[in-house]
């Protein structure tokens, strides 16, 4: 049977009616990347042998009456920079091509212990660095929608595989809306959690003080449960919260009346494309109809969003992969004689693009005499955008507005100009900036067939809200059905 | 022309946690190379610092002990530059905002006080160790030691002479061994002290140019070469020529510093704040509790020695020397020995015997309340103070009590004046020359007619007694 076409509360359920046993979903998962994979590329790795062995433990487990886990059966797949001891953790970079990480991700053992079963690594943008995956170093992925266009980025494979059914569920990062746009150019739920709900131990970071790992879903009861298995405080992350995890998918079917949903002012503007304001527009109307209210808000400091992350971003980026340096582990350049040498080949022959023109900003902004000017005045600005936040959700509950300015865009449209490739970020950033968490869903599909993306936005730590409103959005407007795919 | 020369001093120690600072890794010094590594403090791709608690409270008792004002907010920062012993390439260390600020201690020398002002101390952990002599041309780095927790300890330019270096930091070294927050090891380099050096003229207000001196394996090299160091400034300044500023090293067997780096153009590390570690919050309630755990700090131990006891001042500060020294001292008065006794005792034979045995005092095998017996068999007359060296010796090697050893071997003095009157006839009716002499008017010879008497008696006879009883039967016709 075709198992690679539920969701994850549906294998669950599946399950546990013993209608089917987890190697049966496993290997009509590992058929259908077989089928697709040549059309999508979404995979960098594919653990076929041992996604098939994880499944016959869950089997095993629950033929002797075991509890086998929340998520027990679920096919998973991770975004290639979530450490693992199964296979490889390159980050899509060339400067760590074969790397093996001794430990698992702390996200990653929540996983298994709950009962997934790990089907490999998706691609991405080298470092996280892109919005378009088209920066990987190993391949590039296409949207399952159209093979023209971008999967979005930078957790591009995560969104693709989820689309096209390669896994019931994916994990991303995000850190300036790495998760929000590849799941709403490919259609599928995308969630960056509040910073600090999901441990960020075994994610490698690219900027530590913005990244989160969230899932991937099908549906908002997927994303709702995925959350149950993954937030949590980790005392081996320092910045994870110590605040009470709820069952997430309690709150899914509550009312909406009395909802307040606010309209920030800054984001419905000429910039934002006709048929992507249209469906996010009609979603919201719905909500309204539902009972909820809707309410203009403002976030003056919008505008600031994207030169402020690009500060910030950078700055932790050019520490942060400092560790790359050929001495421990990595490329080193065969030819570097001196250790100044085995610094620049290694680094400059490792790094992609990108990634140089990122760290070389990063240490650009913090250097003595520019610090002032850049770094700081960027955490100033920061903590304006927050305030922003925080007086609107005064007046809201929910935020609500477009993920991504456009629809999934051509390869290569945005290449050439990294600061177009910037601006698709323009809605997703702030909320990384503020630390909120933050949803995208599919709300429609544009006349040329490629998905549309609503993003919502919540208080810190009130998730819950995200999905309660997203849930019902879902309900109103029906899924956008699936891409076509043979 | 006459100069003064002006010291500033850093000094890097290495913190006696179990832990290292971010991860759970053994600081232990002489494990084989990485073995006490992990995927955090290798710098592996993903993980994330964890801020040791420990760490945090020997800093702050430091802190308090050097006077400094604990800072109620501070933070942790990335100081960044690449070299292979870093494995992140990045240190994490504070830059802005240290937890330990503006304190000062009290020196003395030659008997006068001085105050040095304590700019900062701050948190950071250490880096691994590269070796360059594995062969091959290649070289190593040993992680064991990235990642231990590092306290560095910086002065205002307060120093005025090299004693004062040695005074400061023979201080310094005293309340972190009281304090229990390092080993202080500068060979081992648990502790490593550089000096910035300059000299100006007397009376000048700017600072001259300062050469700093590093990597010195001795506290007496540190003060050595800071001597040396300001001789050259003066002599350099004095034949017209100018200082450079630069980094030099010490070459102890020839005794002189050499020019190890020119400054380079000011090194620019890229600090921020560390974005993976929260705030460092210690509020009043946590300075308090650590405040209430301080032990009674060197200085004021020496002065409470001195009144308590009635102790010179010289020895006062030798029982102080190290908590340890005078925790046992303290034992010893406490189980009942007279004080002076006790510290004779104790910077004497007993100090000597420990010595011999390359022993620390924590490990001696005659215990406080066992050095108090024995000076009590020596205050109520059952043995003479010289069979009680031979006893503390005999108690140092078996580990018996005083009496036990006095009792087995019969030690016990003897006090029976008619005991002591037949042997005493016994010497005297054996040596009729010494007598003769003596009775002549060489008195010197008495002392070799008590020797005769002691070893007659195995040293067991109570010297006064022996002296009354000998004199009044030499004076019989
Ligand atoms: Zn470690």
């Amino acid at each position: 049977m075709a198992w690679y076409g539920k969701t994850a509360h549906e294998l669950i359920e599946a399950v546990s009616q013993r209608q089917a046993s987890a190697v049966e979903i496993a290997e009509s998962y590992l058929g259908r990347i077989e089928a697709v994979e040549p059309r999508v590329d979404a995979f960098t790795q594919v653990w076929r042998d041992s996604a098939l062995e994880q499944a016959a433990r869950v089997d095993a487990r629950i033929a002797r009456g075991e509890n086998a886990g929340p998520l027990a059966g679920v096919p998973v797949a991770l975004k290639e920079l979530l450490c693992t001891v199964e296979g490889e953790t390159t980050c899509a970079s060339r400067i760590l091509a074969g790397f093996r990480s001794p430990y698992d991700a702390t996200a990653v053992q929540r996983l298994k212990a709950a009962g997934a079963v790990l089907l490999g690594k998706l691609n991405m943008d080298e470092f996280a660095m892109g919005s378009s995956t088209e920066n990987s170093a190993i391949k590039l992925t296409r949207n399952p929608w159209n093979p023209e266009c971008v999967p979005g980025g930078s957790s591009g494979g995560s969104a693709a595989a989820v689309a096209a059914d390669e896994c019931a569920f994916s994990l991303g990062s995000d850190t300036g809306g790495s998760i929000r746009q590849p799941a709403a150019l490919c259609g599928c739920v995308g969630m960056k959690p509040t910073y600090g709900r999901v441990s960020r131990f075994g994610l490698v970071a690219f900027a530590s003080s913005l990244d989160q790992i969230g899932p991937l879903t099908k549906d908002v009861r997927d994303c709702a449960l995925a959350l149950n298995v993954l937030c949590g405080h980790d005392p081996m992350d320092s910045t994870s919260a110590d605040v009470p995890v709820p069952d997430f998918t309690r709150g899914l079917d509550g009312d909406m009346r009395g909802v307040r949903v606010g309209l920030p002012r800054e984001f419905f503007t000429d910039a934002l494309s006709g048929e992507v304001r249209e469906h996010v527009e009609a979603t919201v109307k719905a909500l309204e109809a539902r009972g909820a209210e809707l309410r203009e808000v403002s976030l003056p400091h919008s505008e600031y969003a994207v030169a402020t992350y690009y500060i910030v971003c950078t700055a932790e980026a050019s520490a942060n992969l400092a560790r790359f340096d050929g001495v421990r582990y990595g490329f080193r350049h065969p030819e570097a004689k001196t250790m100044l040498d085995m610094y620049v080949m290694s680094k400059t022959g490792g790094f992609g693009p990108e990634v140089q023109r990122r760290i070389l900003l990063g240490t650009y902004v913090l250097s003595s005499g520019y610090y002032d000017a850049y770094y700081l005045k960027a955490q100033q600005v920061r903590t304006l955008i927050k305030r922003d936040f925080d007086r609107a959700f005064e007046q809201v509950d929910v935020i609500a507005g477009p993920t991504s300015p456009t629809p999934a865009f051509r390869f290569g449209e945005k290449t050439a100009d990294p600061l177009t490739m910037y601006l698709s970020d323009i809605y997703t950033i702030s909320c990384n900036l503020a630390a909120l968490p933050g949803l995208s869903l599919p709300c429609g599909l544009t006349a040329s067939g490629l998905p549309v993306g609503l993003q919502l936005l919540g208080r810190p730590f009130d998730e819950e809200m995200l999905l309660r409103v997203a849930h019902c959005c879902e309900q109103l407007r029906g899924g956008i059905g699936k891409p076509p795919l043979a | 022309m006459a100069y003064e020369a002006v010291i500033g001093m850093e000094v890097h120690v290495e913190i006696n946690t179990r832990s290292k600072v971010f991860c759970a890794c053994s600081t232990a010094f002489d494990a084989p190379p990485n073995t006490n590594v992990c995927p955090v403090c290798l710098g592996m791709p993903g993980v994330l610092p964890v801020l040791n608690r420990e760490m945090v409270n020997k800093t702050v008792a430091v802190g308090l002990a050097l006077n400094c004002r604990i800072s109620r907010w501070s933070k942790m920062d990335r100081k960044n530059y690449f070299y292979p012993d870093l494995a992140k390439n990045y240190q994490i260390s504070q830059y802005d905002l240290p937890l330990c600020q503006e304190g000062f201690l009290d020196i003395e020398v030659d008997g006068a006080t001085r105050r040095i002002g304590i700019t900062r101390a701050h948190m950071e952990e250490d880096t691994a160790r590269n070796t360059h002599s594995i062969g091959g041309g290649q070289s190593g780095v040993d992680f064991n030691r990235a990642g231990v927790p590092l306290l560095e300890i910086v002065t205002e330019p307060d120093l005025r002479s090299a004693d004062e270096v040695y005074a400061y930091l023979t201080m310094l070294k005293q309340i972190l061994e009281y304090l229990d927050a390092s080993d202080c090891n500068i060979e081992e380099g648990s502790l490593r002290a550089e000096a910035n050096v300059s000299v100006r003229p007397v009376g000048a207000q700017t600072l001259g140019v300062k050469t700093e001196i590093k990597n010195v394996a001795s506290l007496h090299g540190v003060t050595k070469a800071v001597e040396y160091e300001i001789a050259r400034h003066v002599r350099v300044l004095d034949e017209g020529g100018t200082i450079t500023q630069e980094t030099r090293g010490w070459d102890a067997d020839r005794g002189l510093t050499f020019s190890q780096r020119q400054k380079e153009s000011a090194h620019d590390y890229h600090y921020f704040p560390e974005p993976d570690l929260a705030p460092i919050v210690v509020d009043e309630a946590w300075e308090q509790r650590i405040r209430e755990g301080l032990p009674e700090l060197p200085a004021a131990r020496r002065s409470r020695f001195s009144d308590q006891y009635g102790l010179s001042t010289y020895d006062a500060a030798i029982l102080t020397a190290t908590r340890a020294m005078a925790d046992y001292f303290e034992a010893t008065a406490a189980c009942g020995a007279d004080p002076k006794q006790a510290a004779n005792w104790i910077m004497g034979d007993l100090q000597a015997l420990l010595t011999l045995s390359a022993m620390d005092i924590r490990a001696c095998p005659v215990q406080p309340d066992a050095l108090a017996g024995m000076i009590a068999l020596i205050d109520d007359g059952t043995i003479s103070g010289k069979i009680g060296k031979d006893v503390l010796g005999e108690m140092f090697a078996t580990g018996k009590t005083a009496r036990a050893i006095v009792e087995a071997k019969g030690l016990t003095q003897i006090s029976d004046a008619d005991a002591l009157r037949a042997v005493i006839l016994e010497v005297i009716e054996k040596n009729p020359a010494q007598v003769e002499q003596y009775r002549s008017g060489k008195e010197k010879v008495l002392g070799f007619l008590v020797g005769q008497v002691m070893r007659a008696t195995q040293g067991k006879a109570n010297p006064r007694l022996l002296n009354d009883v000998l004199l009044a039967e030499l004076r019989k016709p």
